[in-house]
């Protein structure tokens, strides 16, 4: 009997020291003031956007090209079609070549080639904008002789590739394998298959990594400063005769410098005029409900979709 | 042999349309490579290893020196992790180990917003808020407590390299923070139930359990921040002041090696110049390149072999 009792009283947990909860309670508490913290800058930046740029965004921002520095209104209408036309240029080279290489990853890449290329896709990633810019300036550029939409779309294209490639290349993965066999096994041709079949059913997600590179070229400035360049008025007109009017129309051409979004917003930022920050947080403000609406129809999708991201 | 000779033929050519595509990305890496060393290698003939140590940067007589530049984007790096890193890991500690389950998604989401916010926004935000605020509240409180220290000494104009490490932090708190939450999550159930099993609090299993097994990893995210901070340029280049100085105060304004390149290449004029430039250019591709590959293998030895987005 007494035996037992002792190897109770030898299992009973002792209390937890004074010391040791109040350094549990300390570390949830600092634990919780960094999510405060972190989440301030984020709660700021919004709040002031919206607050900054609402009341800017009218008819005249979004159908008129800017006024000549310190004259009050304007728009910018050409920023955002230029911006529109540069991403255009740059998914039209990107996606395709994203996709493809995507397609090889998961199909044809479970090799050392494979693996090389998916390091290389990574360490694309990282590779500084600015750096990009460089080298778009350097290929297409200096060979056109001035700067140009063309290589502000290569620059961005260049971008897009490495997360297009890797999204798509994880969706097709997640294909199961029968899917592929049901077809091979009624004679359809391996390219019929991956076409028809894997690619199709992955569609929801390879659009998510179409998307999330979007976004995220979208907003980018450092590469285009010496590419788009950024031009004050739309890239060209073309003007042609209608009832005996001379008419004007703008026009987008990727061999000329133009202007682009976010490069209009950093022009403006660092300029000394009233008018043109007012311009800027109104621009800003579009650019982030692009990119945000960008982030959200890609949630919408893949809700919607068989595969979750 | 079910395979008619057709489909073989239209395989060959899709096969080898989606291998031009792989490897397309091998040669876009290639190109930059090449078109680096290409546009710099006057500069480089004209200054050699000379180039990273000089200090002098004069457009006008085209002599060139790259430290000043290293040593801002350097600074402005190292100021970010001290401020980013406590703050990251603290969010991920706190989404993956302690907040309630329905936050832990929304939480997330927010955080990755933050990244998503483009860079030149952070810059204009940065240019308009927190610029005055610092000058009004934080400078003056610096120079009243830690004046005495080099780091905080002088006048502070608003464009400095503290400025530009403060909103370079904030940019870089998604990524660190994200890793580690990814890292975190890896960390076997059973090391948090043995923890808790031997008598310690929360915190205790945290730190033995959890953050001690997910150590590497967590230094690998700190990396991959290092060298999206290395490599950031809007934002810094509209509140680091922009003068190729080196002064010890973080008061100071200076200069980085993006965002020289951001401020100087389109009116770069002169072939050495523009070729000095690259250089920079190339210098920083070759370092975030390191830096990158560095994080990815640290990364990988922890998550590895376990899908990396588990059990949300």
């Amino acid at each position: 009997m007494s035996d037992n009792a002792a190897a109770i009283t030898l299992h009973k947990v002792p209390p937890i020291s004074l010391r040791r909860r109040f350094v549990d309670h300390l570390m949830t508490g600092l634990a919780i003031a960094t999510v405060v913290i972190v989440l301030a800058p984020l709660i700021a930046i919004f709040g002031y956007l919206v607050y900054r740029g609402i009341g800017s965004i009218d008819w005249a921002f979004l159908t008129q090209i800017p006024r000549p520095p310190g004259e009050a209104g304007g728009g910018m209408a050409n920023a955002i079609g230029g911006s529109i036309f540069v991403l255009g240029i740059a998914s039209l080279i990107g996606v395709p070549f994203g996709i493809g290489a995507g397609i090889y990853l998961a199909e044809f890449g479970r090799n050392q080639m494979g693996n090389a290329i998916r390091f290389t896709a990574d360490v694309l990633n990282g590779v500084p904008s600015i750096v990009i810019g460089i080298v778009a300036y350097s290929i297409v550029v200096l060979y056109q002789k001035h700067f140009s939409a063309l290589a502000g779309g290569v620059a961005l294209a260049i971008m897009m590739v490495p997360t297009i490639s890797r999204t798509t290349e994880e969706m097709l993965l997640l294909v199961p394998q029968a899917l592929r066999e049901a077809a091979y096994g009624l004679g359809v041709p391996r390219w019929r298959t991956t076409l028809s079949i894997t690619l199709r059913t992955a569609t929801s997600g390879v659009i998510t990594g179409v998307m999330l590179a979007f976004a995220r070229v979208a907003g980018e400035t450092a590469p285009l400063i010496f590419t788009a360049f950024g031009n004050s008025d739309w890239s060209r007109h073309l003007t042609f005769a209608l009832f005996g009017k001379t008419l004007r129309m703008p026009f987008l051409d990727y061999s000329q410098p133009t202007a682009a979004l976010p490069l209009q917003i950093y022009v403006y930022a660092i300029s000394p005029y009233d008018e043109q920050h007012r311009l800027a947080w109104a621009g800003s403000l579009v650019l982030i409900i692009m990119i945000v609406g960008a982030v959200s129809a890609v949630r919408y999708v893949v809700r919607r979709g068989s595969f979750g991201a | 042999m079910l395979h008619a000779s057709s489909g073989e033929a239209s395989d060959r050519i899709f096969y080898y349309a989606m291998t031009v595509c792989g490897f397309a990305v091998l040669g876009v890496l290639v190109l930059i490579v090449y078109q680096l060393m290409l546009r710099s290698s006057l500069s480089w003939h004209a200054f050699g290893f000379k180039f990273f140590a000089s200090q002098e940067w004069d457009p006008v007589n085209d002599r060139f020196g790259a430290r000043p530049f290293i040593y801002g984007t350097v600074v402005s790096s190292l100021l970010a992790l001290v401020i980013a890193v406590p703050l990251a890991v603290g969010v991920a500690v706190f989404t993956t180990e302690m907040c309630p389950k329905v936050l832990r998604g929304p939480l997330s989401f927010f955080v990755e917003l933050l990244a998503a916010i483009p860079s030149v926004i952070y810059g204009l935000w940065a240019i308009f808020v927190m610029v005055p605020i610092l000058t009004q509240y934080v400078a003056p409180a610096l120079t009243k407590t830690l004046g005495w220290t080099p780091l905080f000494s002088g006048p502070f104009y608003g464009y400095s390299m503290l400025a530009a490490g403060i909103i370079l932090a904030i940019m870089i708190i998604p990524i660190i923070s994200s890793i580690t939450r990814e890292v975190l999550m890896v960390v076997p159930q059973n090391q948090r139930e043995a923890a808790l099993a031997l008598g310690a609090t929360r915190w205790e299993m945290i730190r033995i359990g959890v953050l001690r097994n997910a150590r590497a990893g967590i230094v690998g995210g700190i990396i991959l921040g290092l060298g999206r901070a290395l490599g950031e340029t809007m934002a810094v280049t509209m509140v680091i002041g922009n003068r190729p100085e080196i002064a010890k105060s973080l008061f100071a304004p200076g200069y980085t090696m993006a965002s020289v390149l951001a401020d100087q290449f389109s009116e770069a004029t002169g072939d050495t110049y523009l070729s000095a430039l690259v250089e920079i250019g190339l210098a920083l591709f070759l370092v975030t390149i390191v830096v990158n590959a560095l994080a990815r293998l640290l990364v990988w030895t922890v998550t590895r072999g376990q899908p990396a987005r588990g059990n949300v």
